[in-house]
């Protein structure tokens, strides 16, 4: 069994969450920044690799790359709130509702204008 | 009162120290049976050389707990009914603690730390001194009185995975009760009792995981009181740069 019985609850998933996506993102960075510092150092290379990353399976990766990124800043922000914030767990509760909320309607926004 | 129902397959942690492996019983089912009935059941009826640890069987000792089906619990107050896969129960000594024989863990540990997070009283007054009046409804006395009601199982310590990655850490209990300390108006140490939690070993270790609020038997939330504590020790920092 991967996840032991005594990991079994919804806060030690988010903190697993929260440290994959944060190595898989660490991972990620050096091969961005390359890629980056192609336009200065190779254009003809950047252009080719951005060419290459209109392909469909790219599009797909790209999507798990905002899907890490949002899973890390969120829970972040989860951990800031619960260790620098005194709140009550119903204030909590409440705070993620409005984060969540805002975040659906402004990705709703978001899709609509792309 | 009670009736038979079937047999339930428990395993049970036999060794001493490091060495040992699972022993399986069948123990005869009973209504409202709990995990300790079943661990007594079989040192009375099967094995009388079955070490553990209980003593008031209603749940204020703190000394009964054990690992079953892989969570730490207290076993006086955790019923078969509601823990058991199947007709199957495994039974373990606590973990993050070492094993003395069978189920009962050393627990020095974890009362040493106890000690090292400054988790004693710091009295201010004599007995000559007429008695300090406590605000019942004032903020500190409440954020006290959320964590005082710990029995010192250790379930909170043997469900805490940074515990079990750092040995220095103080873990969850300890800190709990330096946090009660802190917000306690008659506790003279302020100052030591923040030094004790921000060392090496202190609150700042703390991931956050939360197993030791989710399994604390008396619903209490250390990881809550840690919160506190990093926020009252970087407080400290900010001000007078320790």
């Amino acid at each position: 069994m991967m996840i032991r019985p005594h990991r079994n609850h919804p806060l030690w998933l988010a903190f697993f969450l929260h440290r994959v996506s944060g190595l898989a993102l660490a991972l990620f960075l050096p091969a961005h920044f390359y890629v980056l510092a192609l336009a200065l150092t190779a254009p003809q290379r950047l252009d080719g690799f951005l060419a290459w990353t209109s392909h469909p399976l790219v599009k797909i990766a790209e999507f798990g790359l905002v899907f890490l990124l949002a899973i890390h800043f969120f829970g972040g922000l989860r951990i800031l709130a619960l260790e620098f914030l005194p709140w009550s767990a119903p204030q909590k509760s409440l705070a993620a509702a409005a984060i969540a909320g805002a975040f659906f309607l402004s990705t709703t926004f978001f899709l609509q204008a792309v | 009162m009670s009736s038979a129902k079937g047999n339930l397959s428990v395993s049970v942690w036999r060794g001493t120290g490091t060495q040992g492996r699972y022993q399986a019983f069948d123990v005869p089912e009973e209504d409202n049976q709990t995990i300790l009935d079943i661990v007594s059941w079989i040192q009375q009826n099967l094995d009388p050389t079955l070490s553990y640890r209980f003593a008031c069987r209603v749940g204020m000792c703190g000394s009964c707990a054990m690992m079953v089906n892989g969570k730490p619990r207290w076993t006086c107050r955790t019923h078969v009914r509601k823990v058991a896969e199947n007709g199957r129960i495994e039974v373990g000594p606590l973990r993050n603690l070492p094993v003395v024989k069978d189920l009962a863990t050393d627990m020095d540990p974890f009362f040493d730390k106890w000690v090292e997070a400054e988790g004693r009283f710091h009295p201010t007054r004599t007995r000559a001194d007429p008695i300090e009046t406590i605000d019942p409804e004032s903020s500190s006395r409440k954020v006290a009185d959320a964590g005082i009601e710990c029995i010192n199982c250790a379930v909170c310590f043997a469900a805490c995975d940074t515990v079990t990655a750092n040995s220095d850490y103080l873990g969850p209990a300890a800190l709990n009760r330096a946090w009660t300390l802190l917000n306690d108006a008659k506790d003279g140490d302020r100052g030591g009792v923040l030094d004790a939690v921000s060392g090496s070993g202190g609150c700042h270790n703390c991931h956050s995981l939360g197993s030791c609020a989710a399994y604390c038997p008396n619903e209490l939330s250390p990881i809550t009181a840690i919160a506190g504590l990093k926020r009252e020790t970087a407080r400290s920092f900010f001000r007078k740069g320790r």
